[in-house]
């Protein structure tokens, strides 16, 4: 781990609070997808940004996003970069994260371990709506490629299950 | 990504690129088409997931729009089962099942080591065990459906049984177990098909005429209309931004 200095660290907390685009009750350090904050001179800043999935268009959105708060702050020349390895995790979303996504109505992801992939259907996913867990899968993809499509059976509520990845 | 890519690395990220864009484009095609509104948004979604990878791979190589949009077909390195036209939905889904299964494998490999693209490879190994997924589950729906779903998977399987042995020809800059790959390919596509009460198809899986020939540039005769269709926005209005 590479240990920032104190301007690092505050215009990391700038950039971390910048919220997501599609997902705007989550910033981006609840996300999980900012790799780190590096000051290459005055006035000259470089971020490290992981997507979500490779094709996530939103990474572009989050990128300019983070060019203007910085810019706010005054920094005048801001460079985003896109890393992808290590692989972002839907482990790497924070607690804090998790309770907002249940509380906007989408399921957050299960915790999964290193195995990554489908999750087999064990753990129980519970409805963001009511609270129960009788909850059935009506499509693996749903409105972005991160989350699935499912109804509670219970309340019949459609809701969006952020897919464990 | 650094601007100087070996040769043979550039060779390898335009054949597993091309397969992802070409793939890409073709399961956009379903949108405003498909059977169900919820097949729609999936289809789109894998869709998009391939164009991730496209978009990194071929940046490796150029400038991604000038190789999406400026080359002839025979520039293109795609397998020629990704250019196979979508068909019925059945065809979709047996084409999904063969590529995906075959490109879960072979990330799954990639991503082991420190390959050029090892980094890569483990982040799309998980967006395509999704696609698998779904290609695997639709399978065993219309295999084990209705006797006409049934005849219509069969059909699909069949007609693009030929076209699968080319995934495991050597790649240029690809240091691969192919029979250990094609092994494993068999396995798996031979336990869906079984469980969706499907039959293993029996014909060849290369022609005299396609064995590799898309690696080589040599593509079937739909390609073509489809890369009209990819690169006429761009040709006819160069660049054009929104």
């Amino acid at each position: 781990m590479v240990t920032m200095t104190a301007l690092e660290e505050e215009l990391s907390r700038i950039a971390g609070s910048v919220p997501d685009p599609e997902l705007p009750v989550l910033t981006l350090e609840e996300l999980g997808v900012m790799r780190g904050v590096q000051v290459l001179g005055p006035g000259r800043v470089e971020v490290s940004l992981t997507p979500t999935y490779t094709g996530c268009p939103a990474i572009e959105a989050m990128a300019s996003d983070i060019e203007r708060a910085l810019h706010e702050h005054g920094v005048p020349d801001v460079t985003v970069v896109t890393v992808l390895a290590p692989a972002w995790s839907t482990d790497d979303i924070s607690e804090e994260g998790r309770r907002k996504l249940t509380e906007f109505g989408i399921a957050p992801p299960r915790p999964q371990g290193p195995a990554g992939g489908p999750v087999p259907l064990t753990l129980a996913i519970r409805c963001p709506h009511c609270g129960s867990t009788d909850t059935e899968l009506l499509s693996r993809f749903s409105s972005t490629a991160c989350k699935a499509l499912r109804r509670c059976t219970a309340c019949r509520e459609p809701f969006d299950h952020f897919k464990e990845l | 990504m650094t601007g100087t890519t070996d040769t043979l690395t550039a060779a390898a990220a335009l054949a597993l690129g091309d397969d992802a864009l070409v793939l890409s484009h073709r399961l956009g095609e379903w949108a405003g088409s498909a059977p169900v509104l919820e097949e729609e948004v999936a289809l789109a979604n894998i869709a998009l997931d391939l164009l991730g990878q496209a978009r990194v791979l071929l940046s490796l190589v150029g400038d991604e729009d000038e190789l999406a949009y400026l080359r002839e077909e025979r520039s293109f390195r795609n397998s020629q089962l990704v250019e196979q036209p979508n068909g019925d939905f059945a065809h979709t889904i047996a084409r999904q099942l063969y590529f995906s299964t075959y490109q879960h494998l072979l990330y799954g490999r990639l991503a082991t080591g420190d390959g050029p693209f090892a980094g890569l490879a483990a982040k799309a190994v998980k967006e395509v065990a999704y696609h698998q997924d779904h290609a695997e589950h639709w399978t065993l729906r219309l295999g084990d459906g209705t006797t006409e779903s049934h005849q219509r998977m069969q059909r699909a399987c069949d007609a693009l049984w030929r076209y699968t042995g080319e995934l495991f020809q050597p790649v240029e800059g690809l240091d691969l177990d192919l029979p250990a790959l094609e092994t494993a390919w068999l396995d798996s596509v031979t336990d869906v098909l079984g469980r969706a009460t499907l039959t293993v198809p029996s014909g060849p899986r290369t022609g005299a005429w396609s064995a590799g020939a898309g690696r080589q540039g040599l593509h079937t005769e739909s390609f073509g209309r489809m890369l009209a269709e990819m690169q006429h926005l761009h040709r006819s209005h160069p660049g054009a931004t929104w």
